[in-house]
């Protein structure tokens, strides 16, 4: 599963990075950099759990979650 | 290449008599002639005709120079797509698309009656910006005289609201179905884009001008100029350090010195910026490089929308790109937080090292600043900044290693604003309102 930020939808809450820090940094003005696209199996509930969090839904989240979750 | 053909301008686009009548379609079909839409009637006819456009080689001539027979055959694929025409002419150094519309309307037309039939498109819209009514009135005047021919004769004339991202293509279709006309985010690029429920696909003016002349005269001819990998011609808008500023026509892959020379240099050139406002730099020791892809690629430059502005000896390339990465940044639409306050931050920094009032360490974070902005828009007005700023900090190393140590600057006694001449002022005034 791949993870990315809608650059126009995100405001710069600047929870994801909070909540999947292994994955997002922000940058000098508060917006979040994917610093690892590819999300790695036991960061899964987290990653899912920033793009809830977010209120603009500018977290995305895309790929064979399934099978990822299979393997797990 | 045919290097003989290169030093001379071309007239295909550009008729040499083009200013000395109005653009009627009787002097239209009298010099081009009649447009057959080749190929025969049905789907094979329509297959011959893409077949024809993609062995011409063509490229788009908007800015990105993509093959216009792969935009066409992924288009075509859709249900009746719509074909929006970008005559928008959103690269304030740029004043091909005026041009053409006002000189040449009825090939932009005809261009876009042949896509149109390639696509079995369901609509066609014609876009032009508010701050040049004149193409509007040129569009609609030509398409009075077609009534009954051809689809374009019943195309939608839009006159959109001109901002820098106004013609990126997703920020157009969004504009033509009554959106807010700003770029949408769109990860994967090879998803069509869509007005209202139908699919939708952007040409720039001057590629269906070409593709006007391949439908009449065949690839063949259409290759006989040009270099190989981004056949035929092109229209080209140089200004800066000029006496004549203006639009020519040449065929691609001619030496970018050549091209400027058709303006002639007032002094032997610094510098030249390609592409438009978001292109590259080139030294003057590079400018014998051939105006193509691949060769300008090598440079880090790219034809863009075949912009050319010259900096002459004597002015200051850093003050000159401060001033363009201050208006860039007001072009941002806003909705991005990388490029609405790191375009700023950007431009601040630039304006500091320009001014002789930065600390050394300012050229590190302007560097880093860079770095953190580059990808990270939903369209791509952020990474053209960071490429102008970086080509500038490459090409003028050393007017930075002066300005950052507290040296004159050599363009203090020039006058400043180049860039104003080529249209960057008049464009301030057209800006977001912000």
């Amino acid at each position: 599963m791949r993870i990315s930020v809608d650059p126009a939808a995100c405001d710069g809450f600047g929870y994801c990075a909070e909540l999947v820090p292994e994955l997002m940094a922000l940058d000098e003005w508060g917006f979040p950099v994917v610093s690892q696209h590819e999300v790695p199996g036991e960061l899964l509930d987290a990653a899912r759990q920033a793009a809830r969090a977010c209120p603009r839904r500018a977290l995305l989240l895309a790929g064979p979650v399934q099978e990822e979750l299979k393997a797990r | 290449m045919n290097t003989a053909l290169t030093t001379r301008r071309a007239s295909r686009l550009i008729a040499p008599d083009a200013l000395h009548g109005p653009p009627t379609l009787e002097a239209h079909l009298r010099r081009y002639g009649p447009l057959s839409l080749g190929g025969g009637p049905g789907a094979q006819g329509r297959d011959r005709l893409l077949a024809e456009i993609e062995r011409s080689g063509l490229t788009g001539r908007g800015g990105a120079g993509f093959p216009t027979a792969r935009k066409l055959a992924s288009a075509r694929a859709a249900d009746r797509p719509a074909l929006i025409v970008n005559a928008m002419e959103g690269e304030p150094a740029s004043a091909k698309d005026r041009l053409l519309v006002g000189t040449t309307p009825h090939l932009v037309l005809d261009g876009a009656d042949v896509v149109a039939t390639v696509l079995g498109a369901q609509r066609t819209v014609l876009c032009v910006a508010d701050s040049a009514p004149e193409m509007a009135r040129s569009l609609v005047r030509a398409q009075q005289e077609r009534t009954g021919r051809g689809r374009a004769g019943d195309a939608e004339v839009r006159t959109l609201s001109g901002r820098y991202v106004a013609g990126e293509e997703s920020a157009l279709a969004s504009a033509v179905a009554g959106g807010p006309g700003v770029p949408r985010f769109r990860p994967d690029k090879s998803v069509a884009l869509s007005v209202g429920r139908h699919a939708a696909v952007v040409h720039n003016a001057e590629t269906l001008a070409h593709v006007a002349l391949i439908a009449r005269y065949g690839a063949d001819w259409f290759r006989e100029v040009g270099a190989a990998e981004a056949p035929g011609t092109c229209l080209v808008t140089i200004s800066g350090g000029v006496e004549c500023p203006g639009v020519v026509e040449v065929a691609t892959g001619a030496p970018v010195s050549e091209i400027i020379g058709l303006a002639r240099l007032s002094s032997p050139p610094q510098a030249v910026l390609v592409g438009g406002y978001g292109g590259t730099w080139l030294a003057g020791e590079d400018l014998g490089v051939p105006f193509a892809p691949g060769e300008l690629s090598r440079l880090g430059a790219s034809m863009g929308a075949g912009v050319l502005v010259v900096l002459p000896g004597g002015t200051c390339g850093i003050q000159e790109t401060a001033l363009v990465a201050r208006f860039m940044a007001g072009q941002s639409a806003g909705q991005c937080g990388p490029c609405l306050f790191g375009l700023p931050a950007i431009a601040d920094d630039l304006a500091a090292i320009a001014d002789g009032t930065a600390a050394p360490e300012v050229l590190d974070r302007l560097l880093v600043r860079c770095g953190a902005v580059a990808g990270r828009g939903a369209c791509r007005h952020p990474d053209g900044v960071v490429r102008l700023v970086r080509s500038a900090l490459e090409v003028f190393s050393a007017d930075v290693a002066s300005h950052v140590h507290g040296y004159p600057c050599r363009g203090r006694a020039a006058p400043s604003g180049l860039m104003a001449q080529s249209g960057l002022m008049g464009s301030f005034r057209d800006g977001w309102g912000r």
